[in-house]
C-alpha cells in the first residue's frame, strides 16, 4: 500500500492505506482522530466536515491521495481550537445547542469556516451555509443563534 | 413539609457505606416486583422505579451515577440534576457518570416512552433527601443539637443562630453511622434552587471538542472492523454467495454467515434479517470495498411488497373486515344516520426510517466462556438477554456496555445488531467492531409503520359535534388510541382497528401511534370546527368543557382541564384572534407520553410559489419543568423533526426493497427549511414531572396542515405533503 504524508491540526501524519480511502476514514481509523463523524458516505449529511485549508469540505468523499500537496492543510474539529475556545465552540456551549451531540461537529466546522470567509452573515448567509449539515435531533434553530453569537465574537 | 419514605416495600433496599479514605456511598435499590415482560416497546410505561446511586467524596464533590441510556433526550443532565436539588449542593459540585448495566444496583436501565423523569422524580427526589438527612443529622451529633435546629445551603450544614457551619465532606465519616429513618423531608418546590432553571448539558464540552462519546468511536486495540450484507428487499433470503475475488482484497481477513435467530424472540428483538453475510477485515474502508465485490445469491420466499399495493390495501381495509372493536359509546350509527351534517375525511402517512445520524453499530468481544458487548443501545438489558440465548451463555457472563447514542428515536430499543455483532465476534474467533453503513441502516430498520386512518363526525343544526367515529388501520397494525380525545367529549362514538400484514419489519419510532394519529385527528377537527362554522381553538374548548363537566364513558386516557390549558395558554400568547396581513395561521393541540401540546404554526407567503414557516408558538404541560434549557431544546427538537416528517420524508418499496437508501433519496429536513422560529411556554402548576422526549413532535402534523389549508386552500390529507402536487414550494 502506497504512504501519504497528511497535514493534519498542524502535525504531519504518515499513513499507509490504498490510494481511494477517504480522508473520514485515514482519520477514524488509522489516526484515531473519530471527532469527525460517518453518517452517510455520499456527501449528502456533513457529519464528515472538516477543513482544507480553512474551506469546509466532505471528508467522506475526498480520497487522501487528493490532499498529499504539502499546501493541503486538514483541520478536523480535534484541531480547531486548544481546549473547546474557538468562538463557534464557546457559543455551542452558550446557547447550548446539542442533543445527541453525533452531527454536531460536523456543524460545528461548516459554521467555523462559514464565519472565515464571511466574518458578518446575514441570518440568510448562516442557513444556506448550514444546510448541508443534518440533524435528527432538530437543532437548527439552536445552531443558526450560535453562528450569530459566534460571528459578534470573532 | 412531605415526607417522602425512604423504603417503599419490602423488597427495597438502601445501603450507606464508608469507601476508600473519607467518601460515602449510597445506594438505593428498588427490587422491582413488577414483571419486565412487556409485550412491545410502548408497555415499558409503568414498569419504571429509578434506583440511584450517589458517591459523596471528600473533595466536596459528589458523583451520581446516571442510569439511563443517554440518547439526546438530555437525561444524563436533569436526572442527576434532581438529586442535587434534594442534596442541596452547587451544581459545580457535581459529577455525573454514565453507569454500565448493571441489574443488581439498577432497574429499568431503558429509554423509551418518555418515561425516566415522570418515573424517576419521586425516587430521584428521595436519594438526594435521604443523604441530605444523613448530614443534618450528623451535624447535629456533632453539635449535640436537634437537625431540625440545622439547614443546608450549598454543600454546607449550618445553624443560623451561631453562625456555625461545616461543610459535607466533613460529616461523611459521622454520616455512615446515621441510620436512615423511615421517612426523609422533601424540599418545598418553592424553595427549588436548581429545578426550573437553566442548565447547560453535562456533554456539552466534550461533544464540541470531538470527543470519543458514541459507540462509533468505541475501540479496543485488536479490533477487527465487521460490515454485514442482508438481503436486498424483505421477503427474500440468502441462497448462496461467491467470496473469491472479495476474500483475497487488501486487508480483508474473513467472509462467512451468521444466525441471530432466536428460539424465543423477545419484544426487542424485531428483525427481518437473521441469516447474514459478513465481511471482516483491517480497516472501515478496506471491508466496504469488499462487500461491493461480491457475488450474492438471493431467493425470494415470501411477498415483495410495493407502496402502491400498500395504498391499495388501504382503500379496501375499511370494507374487508369488521375490524376490532375499541370503544363504543351510545349509538354513533343511529346519529349518523339521522345527523344534520356529516364530515368525512382519510388521512395516511408512509413508512419512516428512524436514520439517527449515527448508523447502528457495535462492539463484541466474544470468547468461549465471556461475552463484553458495548455500544449504541436502549434497551442494554434486553440484549443482554437476548444474547444469553443466541449465545448459549449465563447472563452473568455478559457485561453490556451504553456509550452515548447519536439519536434513538426508537431504533436502538431493538438491537438486533447488537446480536450480530456478538455472533459475528463468536463466529471470527477474536473483537470485532461491527458498522452499518448509511445504506444498510436505512434498508433494514424498525421502520415506522404506514397509516391509514379515516373519521367522521356528525354535527347537528347548531354545529354541536354528536357523533364521532374512527377507523384506524396501519401496516401492520391499528396507530389508534380508542381513549383519547375526543372520546370522553362527545355522547356517540366508536373507534374501531384494523390491521394489514407486511413482511416488512416495523417498530417504535419517536412518538408511537401518536405520531401519526395527532395530525390526522387534528387536522379533521380543523374540518369540523369549519363546517360547524367555529373558530377550531372555541370549538375543542367547547369539547373540553364538556369532558371537564360531564364526561362522557369510563377511562377517558387524559385531563380536559390540562389539555384545555396548553391550548388557552397558546391562544394567548400567540394572539390567535388577531389578523396579521400575510400570516396564516393553524392551530392543534395533542396529548401523548403523560404531557400536553398546543401549536400554532404562522406561515407566510414570500411569493405565489413559495410558503415559509415564520414562527411556531408552543404551549407545554410537563407539570415541573426540570431542566428549562434542556425542556425547550426538546419541544424545538421535536417541532423540528415533526415538520421534517409530515412534509418531507417518506420511505417507499418497489419488489419489496426501499426506494430510499440514503440521504440523497430520503429528505430528512435540513436547517433552510426549519421555522425561522420557535416560542416555547410552560403552563406553571407545580404538578410533577413528565416526559418531554416525543410529546412537542404529534401534533405538530395537524397545526402545519390546517396553517398550510389557510395558506392554500388545501386540505392535507397523505404525509409527506410534499406528495401533493402542484402546491407551492416551502422554503426557508
Amino acid at each position: 500500500m502506497p504512504q501519504y504524508s497528511l497535514h493534519i491540526n498542524g502535525a504531519i501524519h504518515q499513513v499507509d492505506v490504498d490510494a481511494d480511502t477517504p480522508v473520514l476514514w485515514v482519520l477514524r481509523d488509522h489516526l484515531q482522530l473519530v471527532g469527525t463523524k460517518y453518517g452517510c458516505g455520499i456527501g449528502q449529511c456533513g457529519a464528515c466536515t472538516i477543513h482544507l485549508n480553512g474551506n469546509a469540505i466532505r471528508s467522506c468523499s475526498l480520497p487522501v491521495s487528493a490532499v498529499v500537496n504539502a499546501e493541503m492543510k486538514l483541520t478536523t474539529i480535534e484541531g480547531l481550537s486548544k481546549d473547546g475556545t474557538h468562538p463557534v465552540q464557546k457559543a455551542w456551549l452558550e446557547i447550548d445547542v446539542v442533543q445527541c451531540g453525533y452531527c454536531q461537529a460536523g456543524q460545528i466546522m461548516s459554521a467555523a469556516a462559514l464565519l472565515e470567509r464571511n466574518p458578518n452573515p446575514s441570518e440568510e448567509d448562516i442557513r444556506n451555509a448550514m444546510t448541508g449539515n443534518l440533524c435528527r435531533c432538530g437543532t437548527y434553530t439552536r445552531i443558526n443563534k450560535a453562528v450569530a453569537m459566534a460571528a459578534k465574537d470573532l | 413539609m412531605t415526607h417522602i419514605k425512604t423504603h417503599f416495600n419490602r423488597r427495597s433496599f438502601l445501603k450507606v457505606s464508608a469507601v476508600g479514605g473519607a467518601g460515602l456511598m449510597l445506594q438505593f435499590s428498588w427490587l422491582s416486583g413488577l414483571a419486565h415482560s412487556s409485550s412491545n416497546a410502548e408497555a415499558v410505561e409503568g414498569l419504571f422505579n429509578i434506583n440511584a446511586f450517589i458517591r459523596m467524596n471528600e473533595d466536596g464533590t459528589v458523583t451520581i451515577m446516571s442510569p439511563n441510556p443517554e440518547i439526546g433526550q438530555n437525561v444524563k443532565t436533569s436526572m442527576p440534576l434532581i438529586v442535587a436539588e434534594e442534596l442541596d449542593v452547587d451544581w459545580d459540585q457535581v459529577q455525573v457518570e454514565q453507569a454500565p448495566l448493571d441489574t443488581e444496583k439498577y432497574t429499568r436501565q431503558l429509554a423509551g416512552g418518555s418515561q425516566s423523569i415522570r418515573q424517576g422524580w419521586d425516587s430521584l427526589r428521595m436519594a438526594g433527601a435521604t443523604a441530605r438527612y444523613l448530614m443534618l443529622a450528623s451535624a447535629a451529633k456533632l453539635w449535640s443539637m436537634s437537625p431540625d435546629e440545622l439547614v443546608t445551603d450549598k454543600g454546607m450544614v449550618k445553624h443560623l443562630p451561631s453562625g456555625k457551619s461545616i461543610a459535607y465532606q466533613d460529616l461523611l465519616q459521622e454520616a455512615a453511622t446515621i441510620e436512615v429513618p423511615e421517612e426523609v423531608p422533601l424540599k418545598d418546590p418553592k424553595d427549588f434552587k436548581l429545578i426550573g432553571t437553566f442548565v447547560k448539558n453535562v456533554d456539552g464540552k466534550g461533544i464540541v471538542t470531538g470527543k470519543p462519546l458514541f459507540g462509533l468511536d468505541y475501540m479496543e486495540k485488536g479490533t477487527a472492523i465487521a460490515m454485514i450484507v442482508h438481503p436486498p428487499a424483505f421477503g427474500m433470503q440468502l441462497d448462496g454467495y461467491n467470496a473469491d475475488k472479495a476474500k483475497n482484497m487488501p486487508g480483508i481477513k474473513k467472509i462467512f454467515t451468521v444466525n441471530t435467530a432466536l428460539d424465543k424472540p423477545q419484544w426487542s428483538d424485531v428483525n427481518a434479517f437473521n441469516e447474514l453475510l459478513v465481511v471482516v477485515g483491517d480497516s472501515t474502508w478496506q471491508v466496504m470495498k469488499a462487500k461491493e465485490v461480491l457475488e450474492v445469491r438471493w431467493k425470494t420466499l415470501g411477498t415483495l411488497e410495493a407502496t402502491t399495493a400498500h395504498l391499495d390495501s388501504f382503500s379496501s381495509v375499511f370494507d374487508k373486515s369488521e375490524g376490532e372493536l375499541g370503544r363504543k359509546d351510545g349509538d354513533p350509527d343511529g346519529v349518523f344516520a339521522s345527523a344534520d351534517k356529516v364530515v368525512e375525511s382519510g388521512y395516511t402517512g408512509a413508512f419512516l426510517a428512524h436514520n439517527t445520524m449515527e448508523p447502528m453499530n457495535f462492539f463484541a468481544d466474544v470468547s468461549a466462556d465471556k461475552a463484553r458487548l458495548i455500544g449504541p443501545i436502549q434497551t442494554p438489558e434486553q440484549l443482554r438477554q437476548s444474547a444469553a440465548s443466541l449465545l448459549n451463555m449465563p447472563e452473568s457472563k455478559i457485561f453490556v456496555d451504553m456509550t452515548r447514542m447519536g439519536g434513538g428515536f426508537g431504533r436502538r430499543l431493538y438491537g438486533n445488531f447488537g446480536l450480530e455483532a456478538a455472533a459475528i465476534s463468536k463466529a471470527y474467533g477474536g473483537p470485532i467492531k461491527l458498522i452499518y453503513t448509511r445504506e444498510d441502516d436505512m434498508t433494514q430498520g424498525t421502520y415506522r409503520p404506514s397509516y391509514h386512518i379515516k373519521y367522521r363526525a356528525a354535527l347537528d343544526k347548531k354545529g354541536n359535534l354528536t357523533a364521532f367515529e374512527v377507523k384506524g388501520s396501519g401496516i401492520p397494525s391499528s396507530p389508534l388510541f380508542p381513549d383519547r380525545f375526543p372520546a370522553g367529549t362527545v355522547e356517540h362514538y366508536k373507534a374501531t382497528h384494523y390491521g394489514i400484514d407486511t413482511n416488512i419489519s416495523t417498530g417504535a419510532w419517536r412518538a408511537p401511534r401518536s405520531n401519526f394519529v395527532a395530525g390526522a385527528e387534528q387536522s379533521f377537527l380543523d374540518e369540523v370546527a369549519e363546517a360547524a362554522g367555529k373558530d377550531p381553538i372555541d370549538f375543542r374548548l367547547q369539547l373540553f368543557d364538556r369532558a371537564i363537566k360531564n364526561p362522557v364513558g369510563e377511562g377517558n386516557d387524559y385531563d380536559p382541564e390540562r389539555y384545555a390549558g396548553v391550548l388557552k395558554l397558546v391562544r394567548d400568547k400567540s394572539n390567535w384572534g388577531n389578523k396579521m396581513p400575510n400570516v396564516y395561521r393553524g392551530v392543534a393541540a395533542y396529548y401523548s407520553h403523560n404531557s400536553y401540546v398546543a401549536q400554532v404554526f404562522d406561515l407566510e407567503k414570500v411569493d405565489d410559489a413559495n410558503i415559509r414557516i415564520k414562527k411556531v408558538w408552543c404551549a407545554v404541560d410537563c407539570g415541573i419543568v426540570v431542566n428549562k434549557e434542556g425542556a425547550i431544546n426538546q419541544v424545538e427538537g421535536g417541532i423540528i423533526d415533526g415538520i421534517g416528517h409530515c412534509m418531507y420524508s417518506q420511505l417507499t418499496f418497489e419488489k419489496g426493497a426501499t426506494q430510499q437508501q440514503n440521504f440523497d433519496g430520503y429528505h430528512l429536513i435540513r436547517n433552510n427549511e426549519a421555522p425561522l422560529e420557535i416560542a416555547v411556554f410552560f403552563v406553571d402548576n407545580g404538578i410533577a414531572p413528565t416526559g418531554l422526549g416525543e410529546p412537542s413532535l404529534p401534533p405538530v402534523a395537524g397545526a402545519l396542515a390546517n396553517a398550510l389549508y389557510k395558506a392554500t386552500g388545501t386540505r392535507y390529507y397523505r404525509q409527506p405533503y410534499m406528495v401533493v402536487p402542484q402546491q407551492p414550494k416551502f422554503v426557508g
